[in-house]
């Protein structure tokens, strides 16, 4: 980090505003606006060089409560405009925060961008699989046939699959986690921090007004472990209540299979998030999970990482290489050109 | 044989051919030959938008005009007095602006059967056999045999390959014509080909083979010589408008001290300043080819925001798609300029065609109340000092700059008096300060005498705040709703515009008396044509004055009172009349238009008609 990055105790009292906080009561984003708060003065980075850029929605207000440099932008464009300060100033630590249409519908094109250029930014993706501000019309990730405001007769509208968007952009982390899983968040966010390069995490953020317990399957104690699969570096898929159901490989088919008899833990699938591969299959596992029957758990935490060159660095590289064998610009010496004639 | 040499004050020569013969290259190099002699000179490619239309036929024709004088030039000329014409589709697309009793250069060659066909003649006709160019001088040249004769021993090259040298044979001639040398073509040759080896001796035998031809063939009897012109002392070289801006960019970073940040997406006529900006690292410039018009003035906005000097570059449609970017930028208050490169309009129009489009969108083209600040490029030189001038408005009154210029002065090119960098009149930039005490909050919309808020930048101790596109409460920048607020910030913004009149140049008038029957006011590309005409006027003794408007957008404080001393006004542009409508608006004046929307310049001939039509009619 940058050559202010003395070591200072700060704490989570110091990344909040004298702002009211103005979400719903009882909105999820409050949840993910504290783990943020308690994740940040941990990465030993002083306050001010922090920024955060926002697009438009519910989620977009977070800046407003963050005690750093913030943004709170236009619809879509927080990762254009995120990608333009990163590249201007590699040292600050940028954060961008949006939602499931400010970056998946409107900002679609931006996200896909940022993320093979892979800039060294933390994009949170707060999904609730919803419009909120606009109050209550499908986005691009509800789930087909959703009556919605905008579709009283049920969305006819396939939904994108965030994760498996952010793969094949070429994404080099991609997580997901939820506002009701406090520690869980915390370590994601943590991690993303850590990671160089663009961090896109997608956190299943709840509506409590236009999209009510969209994921409370992920979240209720009674269906949350047979539903949702928590992903351990270098461990076995393992899910279900009593940790007896787990994934396994067959062949490029991943598999639901019950431990006991047939299967034990040594035949499953090991997670390994430095895997293109795996990782790959991993992002497709998307079932309804109110489907009846076997279907695959919902899996959270971290999907894939891998290192590639930033952007940003390059782009130093390059002007540095150039000054390197040819020197610094002289500006006389643009202006002159190679011809030139004298008038007396 | 006697030769003899005749002097000329002015030549205006067209070079047009099919896309792929290589005329912008050929008028390049002839410019670039004739500046170096001291001549001055106007340029102005004219190019279809396809980058191959079908060869021979009328749209694929390419033109460069040049327009070169012992005196000073204003405009790459009306008509032309020389044209090098390499097919007849070439012919029948210039045939209109070729002065009468005019050279016509052709290839004979590009006259076969299929090439009348291709430019739409009637069977059977010939323009170089059936009389009518009898008012012409015509001069019929077989450049492709006579190429191919002078490749005969370049065995490995194909006959593609020689003839695509053709236009030096004809580039060889006009010198030899104009009694030049063919030095600086040859350099430009070895640098270009310095690899391929036989493809740079096969171009330099034909450069040479033209020349030659002109001198031995018996038909030729007159050479041409244009003096060197009168232009005030000094170090001059050439510059076309798009580099010229480019040029004012970097520098005008280099004086403020602030690295240059580019976000730009391709649109022609404006990709040659990203090209340029991208080769010049050396300076620290930052460009960043974005994947469409929004995230590249998006980018610049948050390059800015980290304390760059924040650029982005466009057309007209690359502008519409930038508006709410725009919006946003008036609203955070930060520093931006936004070069408009304008072409032929709406929607994708005439990408290649030049047009004075965008005034209004640059004016109001926004949602809500939202000023910026806008200054135009009268000629492509120009485009330098006002590149640089729209940098030091966007940080020293801490708003987004719209420059707007135009396909014809981006390709145009004149020679150039360029400053010296110590003569440069520095940037002065303050980034608000640290704060260590954290008791007192730093307040992002505190503004100065100039109601400019600071530029306080991330990274900065104890200047943590929020900005954003909602409506600011003054001085605290918090989100603010209440109505007494937001018309107070209305109007804030609006006098902060306007303010900056205080600290820009008053207008002078750039010929002609102070009073008078008739004030013409342009702005942008127009100026050589009205230059031109009005001191044609002036000569004969009408009462005509000329005002050029460098600043559009607040206009100099002055302005008001230059037109309240004419009995009339009027405002040529190169569209359906746009700075007449905000003159109107602002000053009450019954001023008249003179509008063309055909793509091309208005020309010195038709104003003065259009004068003194005006002016015989009270």
């Amino acid at each position: 980090m940058s050559a202010t990055a003395a070591p200072v105790n700060l704490t989570a009292k110091d990344f909040a505003t004298d702002q009211e906080v103005r979400w719903c009561p009882g909105c999820g984003d409050y949840s993910i606006l504290a783990q943020v708060q308690k994740v940040m003065p941990t990465l030993g980075i002083p306050k001010e060089n922090f920024a955060i850029i926002s697009g438009i929605g519910c989620s977009s207000r977070f800046p407003y409560y963050m005690n750093t440099f913030g943004m709170h932008s236009i619809h879509g464009r927080a990762t254009a405009i995120a990608s333009g300060l990163k590249a201007a100033r590699p040292d600050l630590s940028v954060w961008i925060v949006s939602g499931d249409g400010d970056s998946m519908s409107i900002g679609g094109n931006h996200t896909i961008h940022l993320l093979r250029r892979n800039f060294d930014v933390n994009f949170l993706v707060f999904n609730n699989q919803i419009y909120g501000l606009t109050k209550g019309q499908y986005s691009p990730t509800s789930e087909e046939h959703k009556i919605t405001k905008s579709t009283p007769y049920g969305s006819i509208d396939h939904p994108f699959n965030p994760l498996a968007l952010a793969m094949g952009a070429d994404g080099t982390f991609i997580a997901r986690s939820m506002d009701r899983d406090p520690k869980h968040l915390q370590e994601t966010l943590t991690r993303a921090a850590k990671h160089k390069g663009t961090s896109f995490v997608e956190i299943y953020q709840n509506c409590n007004i236009f999209n009510d317990g969209t994921f409370e399957i992920f979240t209720e104690k009674a269906t949350k472990l047979d539903e949702g699969l928590y992903l351990e570096q270098d461990k076995p898929l393992i899910f279900g209540a009593n940790k007896n159901k787990g994934i396994r490989l067959n062949g490029l088919q991943p598999e639901v299979v019950e431990l006991g008899n047939d299967f034990s833990a040594d035949d499953l699938w090991i997670h390994d998030e430095h895997d293109f591969y795996k990782a790959q299959i991993l992002v497709r596992m998307f079932d309804d999970p109110h489907k009846t029957g076997t279907h695959f758990p919902r899996p959270f935490g971290v999907f894939y990482e891998t290192s590639r060159p930033c952007y940003e660095d390059e782009m130093a590289l390059q002007i540095e290489e150039v000054i390197t064998s040819k020197g610094k610009g002289d500006l006389d010496k643009l202006l002159r050109g190679r011809e030139v004639w004298e008038i007396a | 044989m006697t030769r003899t040499e005749q002097t000329l004050q002015d030549v205006v020569i067209k070079f047009a051919g099919d896309s792929g013969d290589g005329m912008q290259l050929t008028g390049q190099q002839f410019t670039n030959n004739t500046a170096l002699l001291g001549i001055d000179l106007a340029t102005f490619p004219d190019f279809p938008a396809e980058i191959r239309a079908p060869i021979g036929t009328l749209p694929g024709v390419s033109g460069f005009q040049l327009h070169f004088s012992s005196n000073k030039v204003y405009t790459p000329g009306d008509i032309a007095d020389v044209l090098v014409a390499m097919n007849a589709a070439a012919l029948k697309v210039n045939l209109k602006s070729i002065k009468p009793g005019g050279k016509i250069i052709v290839n004979i060659d590009g006259f076969d059967a299929k090439n009348l066909r291709l430019a739409n003649y009637p069977e059977g006709v010939n323009p170089l056999e059936d009389g009518s160019l009898d008012n012409f001088e015509v001069i019929k040249i077989d450049v492709t045999r006579l190429t191919r004769e002078a490749l005969k021993d370049f065995t490995d090259l194909g006959t593609k390959e020689r003839d695509r040298a053709k236009n030096m044979f004809v580039l060889g001639f006009i010198y030899w014509m104009y009694d030049r040398t063919l030095d600086t073509t040859i350099a430009f040759l070895k640098e270009k080909f310095g690899k391929k080896e036989s493809i740079l001796q096969s171009n330099i035998k034909v450069l040479q083979a033209g020349y030659n031809y002109g001198d031995t063939t018996e038909t030729f009897t007159t050479r041409y010589k244009v003096e060197k012109a009168k232009l005030p002392a000094g170090t001059y070289r050439s510059i076309m408008g798009n580099q010229a801006l480019a040029y004012g960019l970097i520098a005008a970073s280099q004086k403020s001290g602030l690295p240059l940040f580019l976000g730009s997406y391709p649109i022609t006529p404006a990709s040659d300043i990203l090209h340029e900006l991208s080769k010049h690292k050396a300076f620290g410039v930052k460009t960043f080819q974005a994947e469409d018009e929004i995230a590249a003035i998006s980018s610049s906005i948050g390059a800015s925001y980290g304390g760059a000097l924040g650029v982005t570059t466009t057309s007209g449609p690359g502008m519409a798609l930038k508006t709410e970017a725009m919006g946003l930028a008036v609203m955070l208050e930060i520093p931006l300029v936004i070069v408009d490169i304008q072409r032929g309009g709406p929607s994708t129009g005439l990408p290649t065609k030049t047009e004075q489009s965008d005034l209004m969108q640059a004016y109001y083209g926004r949602n809500g109340e939202c000023p910026m600040p806008i200054i135009a490029s009268a000629t492509p030189s120009d485009c330098f000092d006002v590149a640089y001038e729209a940098c030091r408005i966007a940080v020293q009154h801490m708003t987004p700059v719209i420059l707007l210029s135009d396909g014809y002065i981006a390709n145009g090119a004149e020679p150039w008096r360029f400053p010296k960098s110590a003569d440069l009149k520095p940037i002065e930039v303050k980034f608000a300060a640290a704060q260590q005490n954290t008791d007192s909050k730093f307040q992002p919309y505190l503004r100065d005498e100039k109601l400019v808020r600071p530029w306080a930048i991330p990274g900065t101790a104890g200047l943590e705040h929020r900005i954003g596109g909602l409506e600011k409460q003054d001085i605290t920048g918090n989100v603010s709703y209440d109505p007494d607020n937001h018309q107070h910030m209305v109007k804030t913004r609006q006098e902060k515009v306007d303010k900056i009149a205080d600290y820009i140049p008053l207008q002078q008038l750039d010929s002609g008396a102070e009073t008078g029957d008739l004030l013409v006011i342009g702005w942008g590309s127009t100026y050589g044509a009205i230059k031109s005409a009005v001191l044609e006027l002036q000569q004969q003794g009408y009462s005509v004055s000329h005002a050029h408007l460098r600043y559009v957008r607040p206009f100099p404080k002055n302005l008001g009172n230059i037109i309240k001393n004419f009995k009339q006004v009027l405002v040529p542009e190169i569209n359906n009349g746009q700075l007449i409508k905000i003159l109107r608006d602002q000053f009450l004046v019954d001023a008249k238009g003179y509008n063309k929307i055909m793509g091309i310049p208005i020309t010195k001939t038709e104003l003065i008609t259009e004068i003194k039509r005006i002016l015989q009619q009270k």
